[in-house]
């Protein structure tokens, strides 16, 4: 058997840590842009709209994420669709964060007063122009902190896209306690990866939820 | 004169509403011509705010009509954008968009709803600005602003649209006192100019020297209506005597 080193351990969980890190910027921005367009279907006040997004988000936030990727990965399957692990994983995750994030969002916007969307319907903007002039130059200050914040929980969330064999620091992790039997080690070194991509974050949110305390 | 000046500007035709069992607007009609000063007095919940929110659309109505300048009053998106360019609205609470800059609060709409260019929102900005005699607040914003300030870039950002009509919802009464004139001042100057203006009001004074007619509204009706002057001396009912005489 190989001889692995700390180093070799430590290195090759390093490199698989930049697929979670590429799978989180994926699940964040296009869950992001996902967010904003069901956002804008939820506070439309168009209710078959608002009712549609009620459900997804009830779907999304009701179901484990580990469900939502076997039935995307497995259950698609039976239909003819192969998806890759790497698309399975992806798309699943984009799905699940545009759930959460949509919420967070709807909170922000609906957090501006009421007086906002009046004084600029009485100026002749519509519903999208209030938006993109009104509310979400406001909703976007609140939406800051949480948002970062929530950006946490979808980096661990990728954790779970090694079950269906997406090779990203976990799966990483799994394969290298396989071949060495340091599972202390190596899962140790896992969760500090972990930490050292989490952590900034969260402190970042709340420095930013400090901020907005005192801004304007 | 064509044919559309000879109507009212504003025709308020027998108009109801109710928020649940409660009937708060019982069947209301009023004439506004061009440059009237309509001043709508009464206690809170006589209806006066709700009628006046119903001319522009943010409250909806159960039955009867109205019409601006000939675009009637309707759910529908097209004739309410089209209303609302006729019809401007300054708020109690002011309601400027406190992350834009007082130029950049009047300017808004003509960039947005009627695509003004840069030199031309500048220019709207200013002149407006000017008119309410905020000149050189263009670039505070809100926060920086008094509160009376505050409301005359609410007034100067509702001119903007150059509107036929210009709605004032209880617009002095979140004021200090001693902000009270300097508003009121600028409603009247707007008066002379021949802008039609209707107005929810506490301010009697006001009502009696500005308004050229008076509507008293009683439990949902217009229960008296006429000359401010002759109103104030004579009122023609015990409830309006009432009401002047517990406003002082």
């Amino acid at each position: 058997m190989a001889d692995f080193s700390f180093w070799v351990i430590f290195s090759n969980l390093l490199l698989a840590a930049r697929w979670t890190v590429l799978l989180s910027l994926i699940a964040f921005i296009s869950g992001g842009l996902v967010g904003v367009v069901l956002l804008f279907l939820r506070t439309s006040g168009v209710k078959a709209l608002a009712w549609f997004v009620r459900i997804y988000v009830e779907v999304f936030q009701g179901t484990p994420l580990l469900m939502q990727l076997f039935l995307l990965f497995f259950g698609v399957a039976l239909f003819g669709i192969e998806l890759s692990p790497w698309a399975a994983a992806a798309l699943a995750l984009t799905l699940w964060t545009s759930a959460f994030l949509v919420e967070i969002w709807r909170g922000c916007v609906e957090s501006v007063p009421k007086g906002q969307w009046e004084a600029s319907s009485s100026l002749a903007l519509n519903y999208v122009e209030q938006m993109r002039y009104v509310i979400l130059p406001q909703a976007l200050r609140i939406a800051v902190a949480p948002t970062v914040g929530f950006s946490v929980q979808v980096i661990k969330g990728t954790a779970l896209a090694s079950i269906i064999g997406f090779v990203e620091v976990t799966k990483a992790g799994t394969m290298l306690n396989n071949a060495t039997f340091r599972p202390f080690l190596v899962y140790s070194l896992v969760a500090l990866i972990y930490f050292a991509l989490c952590f900034p974050l969260s402190m970042l949110a709340k420095k930013l939820e400090g901020r907005l305390n005192v801004a304007r | 004169m064509s044919p559309a000046e000879t109507r009212p500007l504003v025709e308020i035709k027998d108009i109801r509403k109710s928020f649940g069992p409660l009937e708060v607007l019982k069947g209301i009609s009023m004439d506004v011509a061009q440059g009237d000063v309509v001043a709508i007095i009464g206690r809170s919940g006589s209806g006066k705010s709700t009628l006046l929110r119903t001319i522009n659309g943010l409250e909806t109505f159960d039955s009867g009509s109205i019409s601006v300048d000939g675009t009637p009053v309707t759910g529908g998106e097209k004739e309410l954008k089209a209303l609302r360019r006729k019809v401007g609205m300054v708020f109690q609470q002011f309601n400027l968009f406190p992350h834009l800059t007082a130029a950049e609060n009047v300017a808004l709409a003509p960039k947005v709803v009627l695509g003004a260019g840069a030199k031309e929102q500048a220019e709207t900005a200013r002149e407006m600005l000017e008119k309410v005699g905020l000149g050189d607040k263009l670039g505070n914003y809100p926060s920086q602003l008094s509160g009376g300030q505050q409301q005359r870039v609410a007034i100067a950002r509702a001119l903007a649209m150059h509107p036929k009509v210009l709605l004032c919802d209880e617009i002095t009464s979140a004021l200090d006192p001693e902000l009270v004139n300097e508003v009121l001042r600028v409603v009247e100057t707007l008066a002379k100019d021949g802008m039609t203006l209707i107005l929810v009001t506490h301010e009697m004074r006001f009502a009696r020297d500005v308004g050229s007619k008076l509507v008293f509204m009683h439990h949902g009706k217009v229960h008296e209506e006429g000359d401010p002057k002759t109103l104030f001396a004579k009122p023609g009912t015990p409830e309006l005597a009432q009401f002047v005489g517990s406003i002082g």
